[in-house]
């Protein structure tokens, strides 16, 4: 019997190699739903399931949430999918190709959350990139092609620096650990940490922080983001904003929780807090010169891992948990808004903020639903991110008071922002649909999806079930 | 074990030989010049990592060695050349920092390394230590090679060598677990980036790679 963790890993790895036998558009993307949704099934398990470390992989209160909402988001972007594949215009191996790097990505996203072995946890981030980079090339086209060049390139660096910090890890736990395994595993470090070398810790946080920042998309190593996210085919943004950045802030944070139970490193949350702070000031004003929808919210995410990462840099139980909540709500949201604006920029063939207008007015449903979804991006009531924006701002003012300025500043100018965009995106004269515009039914695979998101988010920010507070509260102890 | 004796004294020969290749890397003014060098450095590195091997009684690092002479010292010179051939590239380095600030540079980012390493890792083994400054000696010239020279074959080129500084420090630290897998999850990388420029066909970007070229297909610009 394969242990559960690893039967998450295998069965979209299983149903990638379905896919390949599949040319034809329908067949493949409902297999591919067909997949995601017994792969989404089998990830409920792990909220029963006691937890603990088997071999390579662990299951803890920390990786639990984030591997089931992954799933979550897999499934509703394969249904998406469904509806907004007609227009990407795929031939039968470029159809093969994204179906099957779509799959290769959620088994590699999964095993970068479960990992407990940091050489195991590299890995899957790599295969990960290496997915999304296949993805976002799949149209071939010169502008995709760069986007994916620059993704490669950047993602590359960043990842190999995080292997090197990997290698200086394990330098610095090598004379407390026997030989196997052991020195790569998460938990054995931290047990460890504390009669580490303190110097070699902070050179290993150096690269894990810079590597897997890169892949988070942290300023000043953003650039590839936005680039990725609006050139790839469209629902492709959800899952690379939704999945992609959180497996690499978690293993920021886990390299935090390392380097931070040692009394006597460089403490490592400044440094978060750094990084954190710059990604949310530069994303909340350069989002005020985006003329494309799609980047436009791609800096958004720059921007929320930035608010993310800042507050698992404050630390303690309460930021932490801001944090953790601030990651959920925006897979959530913004894949919410990475759905409606997706169908409406294949309406109206353009992804150009100018040109798609009037939502409201031409498509109601659609319309106010990806109204409602820019405004709980933009951290609005009562969604989960204003939630989690005010437990970071309270935070903010009991321990650390210098930082309520910036915070606000930042938080005030990217939220103008997003309720600019919304005007301009739902309210106003309507400009006309293209010509080739995606048939009527495919409205009700983008509001589906759309609508479960915001009802999550809803649910996270307003009206918390006691058992999952109580495993997000377990979760907010283990960063430290 | 210090300096004088052998095994000591060959790890830092190839170590070294590595640093000076990446140097070599850095003045090359022809591409062919810079291909030859990198397969030097791939052979070179299969070498190191065999006499770690011996060194620790790892027989996985041989292993190790074989797949790295294989593909860095051998397949991919050999498909880099071949790229050069068929999509008949400039055959010049442009650079964005010219060849003396380059070298420059790749002095004060050598002491940097040491600076950085010996210092905090003064616990440790000897060997382990100066091999991990040796390693990321290399890995910093190969970010300043991709940071200063526009060819897209070039980039990859400086990728690859940060790579195999990355891969001269995980078989330097003695009992490190996954040498073996790690290193080929690295190595695939590298050949999916020389493989993708293939596939796609990327051949007069390939020489335009840089930031000016990249805005117009960003949308920012009306």
């Amino acid at each position: 019997m394969m242990p559960l963790s690893w039967a998450l890993v295998f069965l979209p790895w299983a149903g990638a190699l379905l896919l390949v036998a599949m040319p034809r558009e329908r067949p493949a993307a409902l297999a591919n739903i067909g997949v995601s949704a017994l792969s989404f099934l089998l990830s409920l398990f792990l909220l029963g399931h006691p937890g603990g470390t088997q071999g390579w992989t662990h299951i803890d209160a920390l990786n639990t949430p984030l591997v089931v909402l992954s799933f979550l988001i897999g499934l509703t972007t394969a249904v998406f999918s469904l509806g907004a594949i007609a227009a990407e215009g795929f031939d039968a191996l470029r159809l093969r190709a994204y179906h099957v790097a779509f799959q290769v990505f959620m088994g590699a996203q999964a095993l970068a959350l479960l990992a407990d072995n940091m050489g195991v946890m590299w890995v899957a981030i790599e295969i990960a990139t290496l997915a999304s980079v296949l993805i976002v090339a799949v149209h071939g086209t010169p502008a995709a092609i760069e986007a994916a060049w620059k993704l490669f390139i950047l993602c590359g660096v960043g990842i190999a620096l995080a292997l090197f910090g990997t290698i200086i890890l394990y330098l610095a736990a090598q004379p407390f650990v026997g030989h196997g395994d052991s020195g790569l595993s998460w938990e054995v470090l931290l047990g460890l940490a504390a009669r580490c070398d303190p110097g070699v810790l902070n050179l290993a946080f150096v690269f894990l922080l810079v590597g897997y920042g890169t892949k988070a998309g942290l300023v000043p190593l953003h650039s590839w983001l936005p680039d990725a996210e609006a050139e790839g085919p469209i629902a492709i943004s959800a899952v690379l904003s939704g999945l992609l950045l959180n497996a690499a802030l978690h293993a920021v944070v886990r390299a935090k929780a390392v380097i931070g139970a040692h009394p006597g490193t460089v403490p490592p949350g400044p440094f978060l807090i750094a990084f954190g702070l710059a990604s949310l000031l530069l994303a909340a004003f350069a989002l005020w010169r985006r003329r494309d929808a799609r980047r436009f919210f791609a800096w958004s995410s720059i921007e929320h891992m930035g608010l993310a990462t800042l507050a698992f840099g404050m630390g303690g139980p309460v930021a932490n948990l801001a944090g953790l909540l601030h990651m959920l709500g925006h897979s959530l949201t913004k894949s919410a808004v990475f759905f409606g604006v997706g169908h409406a920029a294949q309406l109206k063939g353009s992804q150009k903020t100018a040109d798609i207008a009037g939502l409201c007015a031409s498509r109601p449903a659609l319309g106010w639903g990806l109204a409602l979804a820019i405004a709980a991006v933009a951290g609005l009531p009562p969604f989960a991110l204003f939630a989690s924006e005010f437990l970071l701002l309270t935070e903010a003012a009991a321990h650390h008071w210098w930082l309520i300025a910036p915070l606000g500043l930042g938080l005030l100018t990217a939220a103008a922002a997003k309720i600019h965009t919304l005007q301009a995106l739902c309210l106003g004269d309507p400009t006309p649909d293209a010509g080739d515009a995606p048939p009527r039914w495919t409205d009700r695979t983008t509001l589906g999806p759309l609508w479960v998101h915001l009802g999550l988010a809803l649910m996270l920010g307003a009206a918390l079930p006691a058992s999952l507070s109580a495993l997000l509260a377990a979760a907010a102890r283990i960063p430290g | 074990m210090t300096f004088g004796q052998l095994p000591y004294d060959v790890a830092h020969l190839l170590g070294g030989g590595m640093l000076l290749l990446s140097f070599v890397l850095l003045y090359q003014r022809r591409i062919g010049a810079v291909i030859n060098a990198l397969a030097l450095q791939g052979a070179i590195l299969a070498l190191a990592a065999a006499w770690q091997g011996f060194m620790q009684g790892a027989p996985q690092l041989y292993l190790t060695a074989l797949i790295a002479f294989g593909a860095k010292a051998v397949l991919i010179p050999f498909a880099l050349r071949a790229l050069l051939r068929r999509f008949d590239l400039h055959r010049n380095v442009e650079t964005a920092l010219g060849i003396g600030p380059s070298l420059v540079a790749g002095v004060a980012l050598v002491a940097l390394a040491i600076l950085v390493v010996l210092p905090i890792t003064a616990g440790s083994k000897a060997i382990a230590r100066e091999d991990l400054a040796l390693a990321l000696s290399v890995v910093l010239l190969g970010m300043l090679m991709m940071i200063t020279r526009r060819n897209a074959i070039l980039q990859v080129v400086g990728l690859m060598t940060l790579e195999n500084g990355l891969i001269l420090a995980a078989v330097g630290v003695a009992g490190m677990p996954l040498v073996v897998e790690l290193s080929t999850a690295a190595l695939v990388m590298m050949l999916l980036v020389v493989g993708g420029v293939f596939v796609f066909q990327i051949r007069e970007r390939f020489d335009t790679v840089d930031t000016s070229f990249l805005e117009i297909h960003r949308g920012e610009r009306p």
